[in-house]
C-alpha cells in the first residue's frame, strides 16, 4: 500500500482501484473555508483513519461525500464514475455509502431487532414497506449482524435502553445490515470505556477488507489499535498522509495537533 | 373475529414482535364498539320516548358529531403522535369533506328552499344567474355534485389531492417542525378567507344549510339520523381498525423511526419525504370522510370549520387523549366535546380558558395524556418505593422511554 499523498497525476494511474475519491473540493460556511482545495482517495477495501484537530473539517466531509452538504466546487465520485454532488443523502445510501454519526442516531423506541431490520438492505419504497415481512434469509441475516456487533442478547430490548457504547455498535450494526460498500464511521469511540473502545477496534479490524471502511477518531490509543493508513487533515486541507508512526513524527503535524495535545 | 388474522404480525411465533392486540385491547374495543354500535342506537330505536333509558334523536346525532371528532383526532395522531408532524390545518380537509357533501345536500333541497327555484337559495339571492346564465344560475362545477357517488368520490378526492400538493412541496423542500405547522396553519386560514367571499361560490360566510334530503330520505327523520349515527360509529371503528394495522406493519416502524430520528432513516436510504407525503394524504382522506359525516348530521357547513382555531382544538383533543396511541385521541375528542358542550351552557365565558389550562397541564404534567394516566401513576409509585429502599436495583436507564412495559432492571 503506498503511503505517498496522492497527486492528481497518480490517482489517474490508479483510478480504477479507488472507491471513493474527492478532488480540489471547497466549501466555504458564510466566509469560513471549512474545506479548501481537498484532494482525499479511498482505496476499494481499505480502512483508512482520519484525524485532525476541531474545525478541520472532517464531519463537513462525511457531509459532502454524503450529500449532506454540497460542494462550492470539486469533484466527488464513488468508483469513479457516479457522481455523488448530484444526488441526495438517500440515493448515496443506496449506491453502498453508509453513515455512522458521531452522536448515536438510533430508533430509541424501537427494539434493536426491529432497527436492524429496518436497515437491512431491500426495497426502500413506501408500497413495499407496506406489505413486507421478515424472510428467512432476512432473519438469518439479521441474527448475523446481531452476533457480529455484540447485541443477541439484547435484540428484544428497546434501544433506548442500552448503554452508550451499545448504542454505538447497535448503529454499526444497522449500516452493516445495509451491507454497503464503504463505511463512513464517525467516532465510533466517543464516549466508549476503554475496553468498549478496543472490542471496537477489533470490530472494525474485522471488517476490512469486506468494506472500504473510513474511521474518523480523535483517541490516539485507538487510532494506534486501528493501526492503519492515517489522513490528517488541518483546515479543510490534507495535511499529510501515512503509517500511524510517521504521521506522529511528522513535524507540521506535532506543530498542529498532536504536539498541542502533547504538551496539554 | 377477523381482525385477529388481519392484525397478524410478520412473525406471529416471535416474541421480539409484539404489536398484536392485547387481550385487554380487544375486550374494550369490543365493550365499546358493542356500546356505541347496538346499546346507543338501540335505546333510541326501541326504548319509548317517555323511558328514561330512552335515547332522543338530538343527543345521538350529538354523538354522532363527537364521533366524527373522534375520526379526525384519529388522522391528527397518525401524522403528530406517529410521524411527528404536527399539521395545525387538519380541519381543512374535514371541511372539504363535508362541503363536497353539503354541495349534494343543497342540490337535493328542490324547490323546497326560500325561493322555491332548483338552484340553492344563495345563489338566488347572489345573483349567480347574471353570472352563469347557461345553467340558470348554477355554476358549472357544482353540477356534477347532483350524483351522489360523485360528492362521494369528491369527499376522499378534494382533501386527498389538497394534502398531496400542500405536502408534495412542504416536504419535497424539507420543512418541518414548526415551520411546517406555521405553513399548515397558513393554508387553512387562507381557505378559510377564500370560502368567506361570495363570489368563491360556496355560500360566502353562510356556508351551506337548510338540508332537507339525504339519497331521498328525510335527513331530519330519527330513522336517518340513526342510521348516519351508525355509520359514523362504523366509520370510527374502521378508521380505528386501519390505523392499528398501519401503524403494525414496517411501514408504521418506519413512521416512529421518522419521528425519533429522521437523519437516521433518510441516511439509511429511505426516502423519508415520500413516507411523510403519504401519512398527510391519508389523514387528510381520514379527516375528509369525517367531515362528510359531520355535515348531514349538524345541518351546517360554513367556513368558520376552517378557522385556525378549529385546527388546534383538534390537537388539543388529541394532546389530552394521549398520542402514539389509538384509543386516547378518540378518548380526548369525545371527552372534551362532551364537557365543551356542558361547560358552554354553564361557564360560557370561561370556557376558552378551562380549555386552555386543560391543554397547559396535560401537555406539562401529563405527556401520555388521560390514557398514559395508569402508565405514569404506576411509574411514579415504583420511584416512590424505590426511594423508600435505597438499597433496591436502580430504576431504568436514563435514556429508557419514562413508560416502559415491564421492569428495566436487568
Amino acid at each position: 500500500m503506498t503511503t505517498a499523498i496522492p497527486s492528481p497525476n497518480l490517482s489517474l494511474a490508479h483510478s480504477k482501484e479507488f472507491i471513493l475519491s474527492l478532488e480540489g473540493v471547497n466549501k466555504t460556511f458564510d466566509g469560513f473555508q471549512a474545506i479548501s482545495d481537498l484532494n482525499f482517495y479511498v482505496d476499494d477495501g481499505e480502512l483508512r483513519v482520519i484525524i485532525g484537530p476541531n474545525g478541520a473539517g472532517k464531519s463537513t466531509m462525511l457531509d459532502i461525500i454524503t450529500g449532506r452538504t454540497r460542494p462550492d466546487t470539486g469533484k466527488v465520485e464513488f468508483k469513479r464514475d457516479t457522481d455523488l454532488t448530484r444526488l441526495n443523502e438517500y440515493q448515496i445510501n443506496r449506491l453502498g455509502i453508509g453513515r455512522k454519526f458521531q452522536t448515536p442516531s438510533v430508533y430509541i423506541e424501537h427494539t434493536v431487532f426491529e432497527n436492524i431490520w429496518l436497515s437491512l438492505e431491500g426495497s426502500r419504497s413506501v408500497w413495499s414497506t407496506l406489505f413486507s415481512r421478515i424472510t428467512p434469509a432476512q432473519r438469518e441475516r439479521l441474527q448475523a449482524v446481531l452476533t457480529t456487533v455484540g447485541l443477541s442478547d439484547q435484540a428484544e430490548w428497546k434501544a433506548g435502553r442500552l448503554s452508550h457504547g451499545q448504542k454505538q455498535w447497535l448503529e454499526i450494526g444497522m449500516l452493516l445490515a445495509q451491507n454497503p460498500k464503504v463505511l463512513l464511521v464517525d467516532e465510533p469511540a466517543a464516549g466508549m470505556t476503554d475496553e468498549e473502545t478496543h472490542k471496537t477496534g477489533e470490530l472494525l479490524h474485522s471488517l476490512e477488507g469486506k468494506h472500504s471502511i473510513v474511521v474518523i477518531e480523535h483517541d490516539m490509543t485507538f487510532v494506534r489499535q486501528l493501526a492503519r493508513k492515517v489522513t490528517v487533515l488541518h483546515q479543510g486541507h490534507v495535511l499529510c498522509e501515512g503509517s500511524v508512526d510517521e504521521v506522529q513524527n511528522n513535524e507540521r503535524v506535532i506543530e498542529v495537533y498532536l504536539g498541542r495535545k502533547k504538551k496539554a | 373475529m377477523a381482525t385477529q388474522r388481519y392484525f397478524r404480525y410478520p412473525q406471529p411465533q416471535s416474541r421480539l414482535m409484539t404489536r398484536t392486540f392485547s387481550k385487554r385491547e380487544l375486550i374494550l374495543i369490543l365493550l365499546l364498539a358493542l356500546g356505541g354500535l347496538v346499546v346507543l342506537p338501540g335505546l333510541n330505536a326501541f326504548v319509548p320516548a317517555a323511558s328514561a333509558l330512552h335515547v332522543s334523536s338530538f343527543t345521538l346525532s350529538v354523538y354522532g358529531k363527537y364521533l366524527t371528532y373522534a375520526v379526525l383526532a384519529l388522522g391528527v395522531n397518525l401524522l403528530w403522535g406517529y410521524t411527528g408532524i404536527l399539521s395545525l390545518g387538519q380541519c381543512l380537509f374535514f371541511s372539504l369533506g363535508g362541503y363536497a357533501l353539503g354541495m349534494y345536500l343543497m342540490l337535493m333541497i328542490g324547490k323546497l328552499g326560500q325561493y322555491k327555484t332548483d338552484i340553492p337559495d344563495f345563489m338566488v339571492f347572489l345573483e349567480f344567474v347574471t353570472k352563469y346564465p347557461a345553467t340558470g344560475g348554477l355554476p358549472p362545477h357544482w353540477i356534477p355534485f347532483k350524483h351522489f357517488w360523485f360528492a362521494a368520490a369528491m369527499v376522499v378526492t378534494v382533501p386527498a389531492v389538497v394534502a398531496y400538493g400542500f405536502g408534495w412541496l412542504a416536504f419535497r423542500s424539507r420543512i418541518k417542525g414548526v415551520y411546517f405547522s406555521i405553513l399548515s396553519q397558513a393554508l387553512t386560514y387562507a381557505a378559510c378567507l377564500m370560502f368567506f367571499r361570495n363570489d368563491f361560490t360556496f355560500g360566502g360566510n353562510n356556508g351551506l344549510t337548510d338540508f332537507k334530503f339525504l339519497l331521498g330520505y328525510d335527513i331530519n327523520a330519527p330513522g336517518t339520523k340513526r342510521v348516519l349515527y351508525l355509520c359514523s360509529a362504523g366509520l370510527l371503528l374502521l378508521t380505528y381498525l386501519f390505523c392499528r394495522w398501519l401503524t403494525s406493519t414496517k411501514f408504521g416502524l418506519i413512521q416512529r423511526a421518522i419521528r425519533d430520528s429522521e437523519n437516521r432513516v433518510l441516511f439509511s436510504g429511505y426516502a423519508t419525504a415520500d413516507f411523510k407525503l403519504f401519512v398527510f394524504v391519508i389523514a387528510a382522506i381520514i379527516a375528509g370522510l369525517g367531515g362528510a359525516l359531520f355535515v348531514p348530521q349538524v345541518g351546517i357547513i360554513n367556513p368558520s370549520e376552517m378557522s385556525p382555531e378549529k385546527s388546534l382544538e383538534a390537537v388539543v383533543w388529541v394532546a389530552v387523549g394521549g398520542r402514539g396511541n389509538m384509543l386516547g385521541p378518540i378518548l380526548g375528542a369525545i371527552g372534551i366535546n362532551s364537557l365543551k358542550s356542558y361547560a358552554t351552557h354553564a361557564w360560557a365565558e370561561e370556557w376558552p380558558y378551562i380549555l386552555g389550562f386543560l391543554f397547559i397541564f396535560v401537555t406539562v404534567f401529563m405527556p401520555k395524556g388521560i390514557i398514559g394516566l395508569p402508565a405514569q401513576l404506576g411509574e411514579i409509585k415504583r420511584r416512590y418505593r424505590a426511594r423508600q429502599q435505597p438499597t433496591a436495583v436502580p430504576l431504568a436507564p436514563e435514556n429508557a422511554p419514562p413508560v416502559s412495559s415491564e421492569g428495566a432492571g436487568e
